[in-house]
């Protein structure tokens, strides 16, 4: 099962290496990791995709928490959230083409960033299943780069983390 | 008054009440050295090898519950403690080490000494600090010190750049320490509490199953208490041996692949189990899938949550304080006018007592041949039990604990989860060094012993009479044994060839040196080793049936119930 789980913690040097050495030294898996400083420089956040069994993730869970510079930990799938990622994509544009990107993107509802005669470069933001739709849907031998950020998530409603 | 960095470490260990400072100096640390030297609030033992300093620390800090300390410098003295520090951190150990490290504007530039301390010590510690500035370096230590003391406790390293140490400012120790990302559980769920008392009370096939938390939480009262109210009976890991009298009749001997057959049996076939300070690894119950077979209600009770349902799906769990969990379990049972099933209970001892009638533990006590089993039989009797006894790591150590009848917590002191050789002649200082007057006794291999001999120096230098019992079978045991078991006897570098005279060795360092080759010297050595010879140190060579195997046996991956006997 893919699980989202998001933290805070303590902004320091070193406590991204923390989470990163954990999942691999007990053979996690990470599908995403993403971080930055929240409102209080003193607190990152940390979305991290993962998959997993519920014995796994329970694990997953509690080893987060074990970090003394880990605040709090919570499994966005736990309950109702809401799931983005922003991408970068740059396509091959020529001839018919250029027509057909702009209406795909246009249906996604991205942006195009960038022109050249020969390329678009193209954003989009949505959950991970979206961006994953729209790199299908220009077909692979159209895309000459991507860049994605990996998924940030936030719970729906009344549903907070902080501190 | 402000002072420097290097003053602030020293006047933080010694506000801290640090008595035994284990180390090796060395550039980066030479500020904090020369601070070292002008002060007398704790002493410096000066170990000749860094990793023994932290196996020294480590078992300072068993022995006595408080934190060892060991301070190294940068670059090759830190990786030296590595093995030290991942020891202590597999077996729970609070301990803060202090490490050099190249001045900041170096940091990052392959400088001489170099070495990413807190990178390459990260998953080995509880924790671990770089501190960049002179104002975070009281603070940090303080920190330092609680985190690996509290909770579930561990090793914590605290890496100090040169410039630091030279660096000045208002030195103030902190009286407290408020962490928000750090709050450990100590008081258990009451709800649980009175759903595992309820449970216990329920139980037809009852075991109490205790581990190193029980040592470390200092609830051997509780956990003797509980047992002995309730009449069940109970077990312990390698770890958690002497929480628990040995030779009380309530007591199974230890479980897991060389626990006796009643201890595992009743492990298995039990209805309801209860942990206490354990985590089911695999060296205790084998293959989870073979153990799980058997149905059984589990209670677990440890301060860590992430030691609960890790290997083993529990019914009850209970994050808390092992002693506190315990009391208050403790209070429920007296207030319950319900008593444990008697009828089911006397025919679960009959049972017991059957597995237990097969002397798992016994061997060829007539044998011409010193029998590694009977030398520790004979320090129990000599030391009438009270010795503090560290040991390495192989079949030495099986031995040690499955003869050497620990009554009392935080009297072995034994390498568990890391299994690391060269930890015993350093431990034994450490502990020495802690109780001057107690009999302490180091079992030991002819492999192990080689891995940090260097520490007899060290011995010499303080005087420490502990008691080398090296038993020699020309052997590295236990890698024979499962050549002998699972490799058709190909004992691929397994014999140890070219070995020291051991005598004259102790004996250049300045120390006692017996050889015992008959089984009727081996009590008369001990009694001189701890009578004519108490104030010396004495290394005690028995020289041992090179081909006694460790009995009872489960092959890694079997099930408790699939042992080899004798």
């Amino acid at each position: 099962m893919r699980h989202i789980i998001s933290l805070l913690m303590e902004n320091e040097s070193g406590a991204l290496s923390r989470v990163a050495g954990l999942f691999s030294a007990r053979a996690y898996n990470i599908e995403s990791l993403t971080v930055a400083p929240t409102e209080d420089a003193t607190l990152s956040r940390m979305t991290i995709v993962t998959r997993g069994s519920a014995d796994v993730i329970e694990q997953i869970t509690k080893q987060l928490n074990k970090l003394i510079d880990v605040v709090k930990v919570q499994d966005l799938t736990d309950g109702s959230h809401i799931e983005r990622e922003l991408m970068l994509v740059k396509v091959r544009a020529t001839g018919d083409q250029r027509e057909e990107m702009k209406r795909l993107t246009d249906i996604f509802r991205g942006r195009i960033l960038d022109v050249s005669d020969r390329t678009y470069t193209i954003e989009l933001t949505g959950p991970v299943s979206k961006l994953d739709a729209f790199l299908v849907a220009v077909d692979a031998s159209n895309i000459l780069e991507t860049v994605r950020t990996g998924a940030s998530g936030i719970g729906r409603g009344d549903r907070i983390m902080k501190i | 008054m402000e002072l420097t960095g290097a003053e602030i470490v020293v006047s933080c260990l010694r506000d801290e009440g640090v008595k035994h400072l284990f180390g090796y100096p060395g550039g980066a640390v030479l500020n904090i050295y020369d601070e070292i030297y002008k002060q007398t609030a704790f002493k410096h033992i000066l170990v000749r090898h860094e990793q023994a300093a932290v196996h020294a620390a480590d078992a300072y800090a068993r022995a006595t519950g408080e934190v060892g300390v060991a301070i190294v410098t940068s670059g090759p003295g830190a990786t030296n403690a590595v093995t030290g520090i991942a020891t202590a951190y597999m077996d729970s150990i609070p301990m803060v080490v202090i490490s050099g490290q190249v001045p900041t504007p170096a940091i990052g530039q392959d400088a001489f000494q170099e070495v990413d301390m807190v990178g390459i010590t990260r998953p080995c510690v509880k924790h671990n600090f770089l501190v960049r500035d002179v104002h975070d370096l009281a603070a940090t230590m303080k920190k330092a010190f609680y985190i690996a003391a509290t909770g579930r406790p561990g090793p914590v390293v605290v890496d100090i750049p040169k410039d630091v140490t030279q660096h000045r400012c208002h030195y103030d120790y902190p009286k407290s320490v408020s962490m928000r990302s750090y709050n450990p559980t100590s008081k258990g769920h009451s709800g649980q509490i009175k759903k595992a008392a309820q449970m216990l009370l329920e139980a037809k096939r009852p075991m109490i199953y205790t581990g190193g938390g029980v040592v470390l939480g200092n609830a051997a009262a509780q956990v003797i208490e509980l047992v002995r109210m309730l009449g069940y009976p109970t077990t312990s890991t390698l770890m958690g041996l002497g929480g628990y009298p040995s030779p009380d009749p309530l007591f199974l001997g230890m479980l897991g692949m060389h626990g006796t057959i009643e201890a595992n049996m009743a492990m298995q076939h039990c209805d309801v189990l209860l942990a206490v300070g354990a985590r089911f690894d695999d060296r205790v119950i084998g293959n989870p899938k073979h153990f799980a077979k058997e149905a059984r209600r589990i209670i677990h009770i440890d301060v860590d949550p992430s030691s609960i349902s890790k290997r083993v799906r529990v019914d009850i769990p209970i994050v808390g304080d092992v002693a506190q969990v315990l009391d208050e379990v403790i209070k429920l049972l007296q207030a319950d006018t319900t008593k444990p099933d008697a009828q089911s209970l006397k025919a679960w001892w009959a049972q017991i007592e059957l597995w237990r009638a097969q002397d798992c533990l016994k061997y060829d006590r007539a044998a011409a041949v010193i029998k590694p089993q009977f030398v520790i039989e004979k320090l129990y009797e000599v030391t009438q039990g009270d010795a503090y006894v560290t040991s390495d790591v192989g079949q030495h150590q099986m031995w040690a604990a499955q003869y050497y009848q620990f009554d009392k917590p935080r009297r072995w002191i034994n390498s568990g989860g890391l299994g690391t050789m060269g930890f015993g002649l350093p431990a034994a200082m450490g502990v020495q060094l802690a109780f001057p007057d107690a009999m302490v006794a180091c079992v030991t291999g002819e492999g192990s012993i080689q891995m940090n001999i260097q520490e007899l120096s060290t011995c010499k230098e303080w005087n420490l009479p502990l008691k080398v019992i090296l038993l020699n079978n020309g052997y590295l045991g236990m890698v024979r044994q499962w050549q002998e078991f699972f490799y058709e006897e190909r004992y691929a570098e397994s014999y140890m060839n070219s070995l020291p005279d051991f005598v004259k060795l102790a004996e250049a360092y300045g120390h006692v040196g017996i050889t015992v080759d008959k089984p009727e010297d081996v009590e008369p050595a001990l009694r001189d080793a701890f009578g004519k010879y108490k104030d010396r140190l004495v290394f005690l060579n028995f020289l041992t049936d090179p081909r006694e195997n460790v009995f009872p046996m489960i092959p890694a991956g079997k099930g408790l119930s699939e042992m080899i006997l004798l």
